[in-house]
């Protein structure tokens, strides 16, 4: 009897202390529901993003971008923009959930997010049915915006970087080539599956000489590697999550593999750095966004921004692209103004030229952007330019 | 026929670096496993918050040396006690007031203290990884011939047997080791005999943790980028490793760490087609060996007590 | 007897009503509240499936998450419409032999419980030997090496690319008939000879078998009962959410399930229920702690994104320490006790102290 009574006290007491936080929350939106909701309300949107779970990394990183965006352009036609952050925990059902919510609870009138695709689509069927536009951070998986005329993204698409690689990777004078796919992981599956096509038409059949696999969360890639070394491949394509790559490219630098490293753009985070160390000095990746020279006054301004708010720490690739998914969404609010999210969409939809982080962005059919992609370096923990790749000027598609 | 293939294509240096490799995974499995097992023995439940155990202290060693900038040395035996007293704490809260309930509830109360550990660690150091400070001497490369091997992988062995031989001397030849064992066998007749079960379940839980320290150590320096959920699949397949030498004896769980270090080497060395099912090994090895030897390759013979 | 009609009447009325309820939350209420309705829904499907071999027959399995998988991909391959299916398998192609067959989605549904159940029945063979800790391990084994084949088997489940297109299903009525369905069938099936030999071997399989119990039949049965349902369960969270991938059927999504038998009661069906509801309702509250929060003017810097995680783990934990026996033990909720309670309002109250153990 005596712990029930106790434990009724505890939970009647966690109760009162979530239904405290619950009122402060409320109290904080009040002054916006008093004023006339068209008039001088703030204009919401919604931020859905794996805050925990085993994507919280990427999420907290675009994060960043986000809000530092929205620092730097709080305010759309004279109104204040207020961003809604929701935490998917890296589960798809959450996921749902949460855009719902989103929608449905807080009215947001576009949504950005997320990082990861699979979290992307699990939201991909609610934004379509409520008709309100979101953008994704860094879903790259061509699934996500394909048939859903309601999501747009601000990063590239998984073929588009994986031939991108394979073009540099030839040029490069790379004759035969291996992979190291994370088989659990949509993106380095998707990059790794069209490298492989793209760099066979360039450098012939059977220049791809081994293809390993590893598992999320895998520690130890020390087997695929001394299996790679015997294989004796003049480059490596290991695209996949910076946690995971940093410790692959470690061991095989541990093993004595002298060969380049290539990869995609998530590589592109101080952790990766970090974490890496001297060893991934010399490794190529792709990009939309770089750091050292600002492609335009935007670029500028969020450079500036991220140096002073994070002091140390170079801005990543994924940061620039929630960044940029936020100017997305307010450039379009702009133009279709803040009320009807239809309309959002459609000018999200005709975004063209508009000046970003990572240059100019246009919007296609699917949704997607087309844009230039850099090729990257580490040069002395620095995230350093190597090239420019044009869409157009690929040799393979 | 592949596989002949395979080992016909293998070269000795391959076969060589890959031998190295499964000695030093399997050896870094079975620190870890020594302490899941070490629990099962005394309390028969699955630790599932171990793997947790093991992520905060790789989190203790991090800020110890970086945020603190307390030398290795010390930094690594603050993180021992520290980690020992993490585990006490846990067993303490979450373990001890379900010490007459049903089997299952502890089992459950496990699982959600792992959960919380995961949760406040996510909460409190954020899910992006750390990266483990290296140590001068164990972070270097050794070239032997063709073969490369990182120092602290000629480390990790040693210190597992020094380890294992502290253990069966604590446990087979000090009064403490021999209330352990007691306690062990027939929980009920050690009380009676006046056995202080909560103290031996408090040592025993010490150890267990500042083993894990040990191997989280030992981990984060061979595999550095430490996040909240580092724990999960190692921890499974520590346990596993423990299962397999036969739960509950030390011995075992070193064996047990080693052929499945080992098996997961090879089978992607043999069969590099089957790389991605390289995390399945673990768990095809456990349901063989549950199968034909369900007590493991040392477990004793025990009949189930009504 | 009288009783019985009575109550099955009452059962019958009770289920019509929320039919009706259903059907109302279909018409009126928003997509969001309508979509914690379903999941709701779907998790009381799991969570009743968990039951059936981890409350019932007392065995501890942790294989849930499997199940769901095979479920969830038999919608994902064959509920795509033929025409969206070479936007999916963009990468891979997908096998010649199933590109073009095409099922409702009922049949998908079926085909994934009764995969399941099958699975379930091949892998209990040699697993169900096993007790407690073994088995739970066990069977958590095989939820892996089912999600790794799936990762593995691109042609045929697209591997980790996932599927989308999947037609989607966020009608609360078709959720809650398939729910309701569900429930009666193991209510059904609990209160036969099965059930009580379920329960007979729970709380003692030397006794059980000595009374003549076949141990490996009735164990092997509630196995793949709970697969079955397990199955159907990972079908409509499929569908609810439109697309599938393997990632999302890693073990610990069986932790969700766990929880809700804990917090329901391990061995009560509409604990279960109850279960569900509060650990989905409650995890969408408890969002208010992600929030900032600010206390006349200063933010609390304790209120950030993950704070809901570490406070619902508290909460789990004090249920598990100190109310061991979740909402209903192992007592139902029946008729009984709600016209009791219903006639007098204040004696339950005095009574519930002896719940329980």
């Amino acid at each position: 009897m005596k712990t029930k009574k106790f434990v009724s006290a505890l939970l009647a007491s966690a109760v009162a202390l979530s239904l405290v936080a619950g009122c402060g929350g409320g109290d904080k939106k009040k002054p916006d529901e008093k004023k006339p909701a068209a008039a001088a309300g703030a204009v919401k949107v919604g931020v859905f993003l794996p805050l925990t779970g085993d994507n919280a990394a990427g999420g907290e990183l675009e994060l960043r971008g986000i809000k530092l965006a929205n620092k730097l352009h709080p305010e759309i036609n004279g109104k204040k923009i207020e961003l809604v952050i929701a935490d998917n925990k890296s589960d798809k059902a959450e996921s749902a959930n949460v855009v719902a919510r989103l929608i449905e609870k807080d009215k947001v009138k576009v949504i950005l997010g997320s990082y990861g695709s699979s979290l992307s689509m699990a939201a991909g069927n609610i934004v379509k049915d409520s008709k309100v536009p979101a953008i994704g951070t860094s879903c790259t998986n061509p699934q996500v915006t394909k048939g859903n005329e309601y999501y747009f993204r601000a990063c590239f698409i998984d073929p588009f970087q994986g031939t991108v690689m394979a073009n540099y990777a030839f040029k490069k004078g790379a004759k035969k080539v291996a992979i190291v796919q994370e088989v659990s992981n949509d993106y380095s599956v998707g990059l790794a599956k069209f490298f492989k096509e793209a760099f066979e038409k360039l450098a012939g059949p059977g220049s791809v000489v081994d293809i390993a696999n590893y598992q999320t969360g895998d520690k130890d890639f020390t087997a695929q590697l001394t299996n790679l070394k015997a294989k004796n491949p003049d480059a490596i394509f290991a695209p996949g999550n910076f946690t995971e790559s940093a410790l692959l490219v470690k061991q095989a630098r541990q093993l004595g593999i002298k060969v380049p490293f290539m990869g995609g753009d998530t590589w592109e985070t101080q952790d990766f750095v970090n974490v890496g160390g001297k060893d991934v000095d010399g490794v190529a990746f792709s990009s939309a966004f770089d750091s050292t020279k600002a492609a335009t006054p935007e670029a500028k301004a969020f450079l500036d921004a991220y140096a002073k708010e994070y002091k140390g720490e170079q801005p990543g690739g994924l940061t620039a692209l929630a960044y940029d998914s936020y100017l997305i969404a307010l450039n379009a609010m702009k133009a279709a103004g803040v009320e009807d999210s239809k309309n959002i969409r459609d000018a999200i939809a005709s975004t063209k030229d508009l000046e970003t982080t990572t240059g100019k962005t246009t919007l296609n059919a699917d949704g997607d952007p087309i844009k230039s992609a850099v090729i990257k370096t580490v040069k002395d923990g620095k995230f350093t330019y190597i090239d420019m790749v044009n869409p157009g000027d690929l040799k393979v598609k | 026929m592949e596989l002949f293939q395979a080992i016909a294509n293998m070269t000795a240096a391959s076969f060589a670096q890959h031998m190295v490799n499964g000695i030093s995974l399997g050896s870094l499995y079975a620190l870890i496993a020594i302490g899941y097992t070490m629990v099962y023995g005394i309390l028969l439940m699955i630790n599932f918050a171990h793997a947790d155990i093991v992520m905060m202290a790789c989190y203790f060693a991090f800020f110890g040396i970086t945020a603190f900038h307390i030398p290795w040395y010390l930094t690594f035996i603050g993180t021992i006690i520290a980690t020992a007293l993490l585990g006490v704490t846990i067993e303490r809260s979450a373990y001890r007031p379900l010490r007459d309930a049903p089997k299952n509830s502890v089992l459950i109360s496990a699982i959600g203290a792992s959960f919380l550990l995961e949760n406040l660690a996510n909460y409190i150091f954020s899910g992006r990884p750390m990266n483990f400070p290296e140590i001068p001497f164990l972070s270097s490369i050794i070239t032997v011939g063709s073969i490369k091997i990182q120092a602290i992988c000629l480390f990790i062995p040693v210190v597992t047997v020094i380890c294992l031989c502290i253990l069966l001397h604590i446990v087979n030849h000090t009064k403490t080791g021999m209330a352990m064992r007691a306690v062990s066998k027939d929980y009920e007749i050690a009380r009676v005999m006046g056995v202080n079960i909560d103290n031996i379940i408090s040592i025993t839980f010490a150890i267990g943790s500042a083993l894990a320290a040990v191997g989280a150590i030992m981990w984060g320096i061979r595999y550095p980028g430490i996040t909240p959920y580092l724990g999960v699949m190692p921890g499974l397949k520590c346990f596993i490793a423990a299962v397999v030498g036969g739960i509950g004896n030390i011995k075992g769980a070193v064996i047990g760490g080693f052929i499945l270090g080992m098996g997961e080497i090879l089978i992607v060395a043999f069969f590099p087609q089957f790389s991605g099912y390289r995390d399945a090994f673990a768990f095809i090895v456990l349901i063989l060996i549950l199968f034909y030897k369900p007590t493991g390759l040392l477990g004793e013979k025990t009949t189930e007590k009504v | 007897m009288n009783h019985n009609k009575r109550n099955i009447m009452l059962t019958l009325a009770a289920l019509v009503v929320l039919f009706g309820l259903a059907c109302f939350v279909q018409a009126e209420v928003d997509s969001y509240i309508r979509r914690i309705v379903n999941l709701c829904l779907i998790y009381a499907i799991i969570g009743l499936s968990m039951n059936v071999t981890n409350g019932f027959a007392g065995q501890f399995s942790l294989g849930q998450a499997g199940f769901m998988a095979i479920g969830a991909y038999m919608v994902g391959i064959f509920t795509v419409p033929v025409e969206l299916r070479a936007d999916v398998f963009y990468a891979i192609p997908m096998n010649p032999h199933l590109v073009n067959v095409y099922m409702p989605l009922w049949m998908a549904l079926i085909l994934g419980g009764v995969l399941a159940a099958g699975i379930a029945g091949l892998i209990g063979t040699p697993v169900l030997r096993l007790r407690g800790d073994y088995l739970a391990i066990a069977t958590l084994g095989f939820s892996e090496i089912i999600r790794i084949i799936i990762t593995n088997a691109t042609s045929i489940t697209n591997g980790a690319l996932g599927i989308k297109n999947i037609p989607p299903l966020n009608d609360v009525r078709y959720i809650f008939l398939a729910t309701a369905i569900s429930y009666v069938l193991i209510t059904l099936l609990l209160n036969s000879s099965y059930g009580r030999a379920f329960k007979a071997i729970r709380e003692d399989e030397i006794a059980a078998e000595a009374m003549g119990i076949n141990l490996f039949y009735h164990k092997n049965l509630a196995f793949m009962v709970s697969a079955f349902f397990a199955g159907i369960g990972g079908g409509l969270y499929g569908a609810l959410l439109g697309t599938v991938d393997p990632k999302n059927f890693l073990f610990t999504l069986t932790y969700n399930f766990l929880l809700i038998i804990v917090l329901g009661g391990m061995g009560s069906v509409t604990g279960s229920m109850f279960g569900a509801i509060i650990v989905t309702a409650g995890l969408e509250y408890l969002r208010v702690f992600d929030e900032p929060l600010e206390l006349m003017g200063v933010a609390i810097p304790l209120f950030r994104p993950g704070l809901r995680m570490v406070v619902f783990s508290i909460l789990l934990m004090i249920c598990v320490l100190f109310w061991r026996h979740g909402i209903m033990g192992t007592n139902e909720l029946t008729w009984e006790k709600i016209i009791h309670f219903v006639k007098h309002p204040l004696a339950g109250f005095r009574k519930k102290g002896v719940q329980g153990k």
